[in-house]
């Protein structure tokens, strides 16, 4: 446990560091695609407006000054698969980003899609000193929380504190300084595998670049895509991703649920590329002009001419219906969906006050997936495109890039984790002299 | 197509043109994003936009100036340019007042700075001209500075003479300092000074003066001081009598000789010399007549 406090608290130095800079990176290794996002950061005053509105929804303080985004190398289901060609095509988006900034970026926060996420609640109970809870106890109360044994081979990625009870009110979103005789505390905790963080990692490091903070890729599409009663009531987000698709269930503005189905759009382009025989790339341009999922009397007779480079003219000028290529499609989507759909029955999301679905991500965007997503999750589903950032180029603030979108307003407003509060001070047995240091502090 | 030979269409066997495909990787090698990195670094940012042209300027002008033609035609061009501006009228000097110093003197320190007018206020060197001016005898302090009108304006502050000293033959003024302020011709130009005459009597003028004060009562006849040996004053009267004073106490032997003299018209008498060097035996030396016939009265009285 206190590796892990040192990784993530050195990481909110590092992101401190680059916030006092001003410049900081976003990237968002997907499978399908790698995106970076140079934001500068002013000072929450800068941007204020002249009619005296402060900063709305905390994400008014920065703005976008670089974007690029590459095609995604040796990334396989949201992991690093092949860590050069990984590491090249993070280096082909950083510097199109800086090009574009025209600044130099040495710290970024990332994003992991992969790594097989896995939840835990958690609950701790310290009974309150003094009766007046401080930042002291909330330390305590979290270090108080038993934790799961979750495997050697995993790292706690997000430890977020829920909900707070105090005595027997429960629901406080920040019990200090109020009266009461026992804290208890829920905690959110979201471990992945402890190899793909280090790959990222090492990626990010072999490109001269300093990691600043990692979030589950997930929450960052949960936190862009959905709106804030969603958050408040209860939702989920679905992120259709390339490789993997994301599932993060929000409740009272915190993240409850993440996991992660190893399945997603580059399948469905597979699929087609399978049962079409075309190459890949042939594939995922038929998919994003002309792939669907509802097919109607019209789709019988539109033609789509699937092309071919073999010089035999029969081969060359095969055509296949719409709905042909739908009947490819949908089976998988369904699949994904179906897998969605037992990853939220496992969480016990039909127990939520509100259960509003937020389809999200790069393969959210095939036509009528809303239709078939409401017959499989629910009645509350819409699609999802990730909030407005200030100074975002048109070409991404489409669905696909919730993920970098989230990252933003990670990087511009983290939740509070474990590791920001102080930690107990007999819980780690070194320091002692600052432990000493700390004891004349308080008694004189 | 009409073939007009009869020939055939030959297909080309060279590849045909494609347009180029993009390369399959855009990534950049791992030191061209380096390089990308260190050049949107700020600093070397800054070095490049400005330093590398600053640098290059330079050197390219001073490379164009280490030729011999060009070092010269810039000097050149500087001297025309620094002459077309010092040249203009506001700058100019037309003439020169004197203020403060009698004709005489004016005119001197007019000859002491030559100067053809017109003339650039930048070619004066006030300073050495004010050194110059100052280094006439006649001329206390000097303050140089160009006027109004582009005028030279000269303020003297002449010395004022208090004795004349007289050496050899000429007759120099002396101011109460002991320094030089001048030259006169004869005594009767400035028969009003006291006269003193003798090696290191121009170091000693306050002496002089309170000894020219004290012998008031003798001023028809005192004709000046000398200075003997360095050490000592003589005063002179007319009828080649002299008052010998000691060096220490001067001004109450002389008072000791007036009183003398009020007494028993000392000096009236044929007295070629008062001795007053000792003062417990003041000497007096009669003339040779005066001793014969004072020789000759003793021994008419002792023949009697």
């Amino acid at each position: 446990m206190g590796d892990l406090y040192d990784s993530q608290r050195a990481m909110r130095n590092m992101r401190k560091a680059a916030m006092q800079r001003g410049v900081i990176a976003i990237l968002d290794i997907g499978t399908s695609k790698i995106a970076c996002l140079v934001l500068r950061f002013d000072g929450p005053e800068t941007f204020r407006g002249a009619d005296g509105v402060g900063s709305l929804a905390g994400q008014s303080s920065f703005r976008v000054i670089g974007a690029a985004t590459t095609r995604s190398r040796g990334v396989k289901f949201g992991e690093v698969d092949a860590m050069q060609e990984t590491e090249r095509a993070i280096r082909t988006a950083v510097q199109a980003a800086q090009k574009m900034a025209n600044v130099r970026v040495d710290h970024v926060i990332a994003c992991i899609s992969g790594g097989r996420p896995k939840s835990y609640g958690l609950d701790g109970a310290v009974d309150i000193a003094n009766g007046l809870v401080t930042d002291g106890d909330i330390g305590r109360v979290m270090a108080a929380c038993d934790v799961p044994d979750y495997g050697v081979d995993r790292d706690v990625l997000h430890a977020q504190p829920v909900n707070f009870a105090l005595d027997h009110r429960s629901g406080m979103a920040d019990p200090r300084g109020q009266i009461g005789n026992q804290l208890n505390c829920d905690m959110h905790m979201l471990t992945v595998d402890s190899m793909a963080l280090q790959n990222i990692f090492f990626c990010i490091k072999r490109c001269d670049l300093e990691l600043a903070g990692i979030a589950s890729s997930a929450y960052a599409s949960g936190i862009s895509s959905l709106v804030e009663d969603e958050q408040e009531l209860g939702a989920a987000c679905i992120d259709l991703g390339g490789g993997s698709t994301g599932i993060s269930v929000f409740m009272k503005k915190h993240m409850i649920y993440a996991d992660a189905v190893r399945m997603g759009g580059d399948h469905v382009t597979s699929d087609i590329s399978m049962g079409l025989s075309v190459p890949m790339a042939t594939a995922e341009r038929i998919k994003t002009f002309y792939g669907g999922v509802m097919a109607t009397g019209m789709d019988d007779r539109e033609m789509i001419e699937i092309g071919g480079d073999t010089g035999d003219y029969e081969h060359d000028r095969r055509t296949v219906s719409r709905a042909e290529l739908i009947g490819i499609m949908r089976p998988r989507v369904e699949e994904i969906l179906e897998e969605v759909r037992v990853r939220l029955d496992a969480a016990g999301f039909e127990h939520l006050p509100s259960q509003q679905i937020v389809l999200t991500g790069g393969a959210s965007q095939i036509p009528g997936l809303d239709g078939l997503a409401s017959k499989i999750l629910g009645q509350q589903v819409r699609l999802g495109r990730p909030l407005r950032v200030q100074g975002l180029p048109q070409a991404a603030i489409g669905p696909a890039f919730s993920g970098a979108v989230g990252l933003t307003l990670f990087a511009a407003h983290p939740q509070d984790e474990w590791w920001d509060f102080e930690i107990p001070a007999d819980n780690y047995s070194g320091r002692s002299l600052k432990r000493a240091v700390r004891w004349f502090k308080d008694n004189w | 197509m009409p073939l007009d030979g009869g020939g055939r269409i030959l297909q080309p066997l060279s590849a045909p043109r494609r347009p180029r495909a993009l390369p399959r990787d855009p990534a950049p090698s791992k030191w061209k994003y380096r390089y990308q990195r260190w050049m949107l670094t700020p600093g070397v940012r800054g070095l490049i936009r400005i330093g590398v042209p600053c640098a290059l300027i330079g050197i390219i002008a001073v490379s164009w100036y280490s030729h011999g033609t060009n070092k010269e035609m810039v000097a050149a061009k500087w001297e025309e340019v620094k002459a077309t501006v010092q040249q203009r009228p506001e700058f100019m000097v037309s003439g020169m007042d004197v203020v403060g110093a009698e004709p005489v003197l004016a005119d001197l320190v007019v000859a002491t700075v030559p100067m053809a007018f017109p003339i650039s206020s930048f070619d004066i060197d006030l300073e050495a001209m004010r050194q110059k001016v100052e280094e006439l005898d006649g001329v206390r302090s000097a303050r140089v500075r160009v006027g109004e009108a582009g005028h030279l304006k000269i303020d003297i502050t002449p010395r004022i003479p208090v004795a004349l000293w007289r050496d050899g033959d000429t007759l120099h003024l002396l101011d109460e300092a002991g320094t030089f302020a001048g030259v006169v011709e004869t005594r009767t130009d400035r028969i009003d000074l006291p006269l003193i005459a003798g090696d290191g009597a121009q170091d000693h003028i306050e002496e002089a003066l309170s000894l020219f004060r004290d012998a008031k009562p003798l001023q028809e006849r005192i004709r000046g001081l000398v200075r003997m040996g360095e050490r000592r004053w003589d005063v002179v009267l007319d009828r080649d009598q002299r008052i010998l004073l000691p060096a220490e106490g001067a001004v109450a032997a002389l008072d000791r000789v007036i009183v003398l003299q009020q007494a028993s018209d000392l000096l009236d008498r044929d007295v070629a010399v008062v001795d007053m060097r000792n003062a417990d035996r003041p000497t007096i030396r009669v003339n040779r007549e005066a001793a014969g016939a004072l020789h000759r009265a003793g021994q008419t009285e002792a023949g009697n």
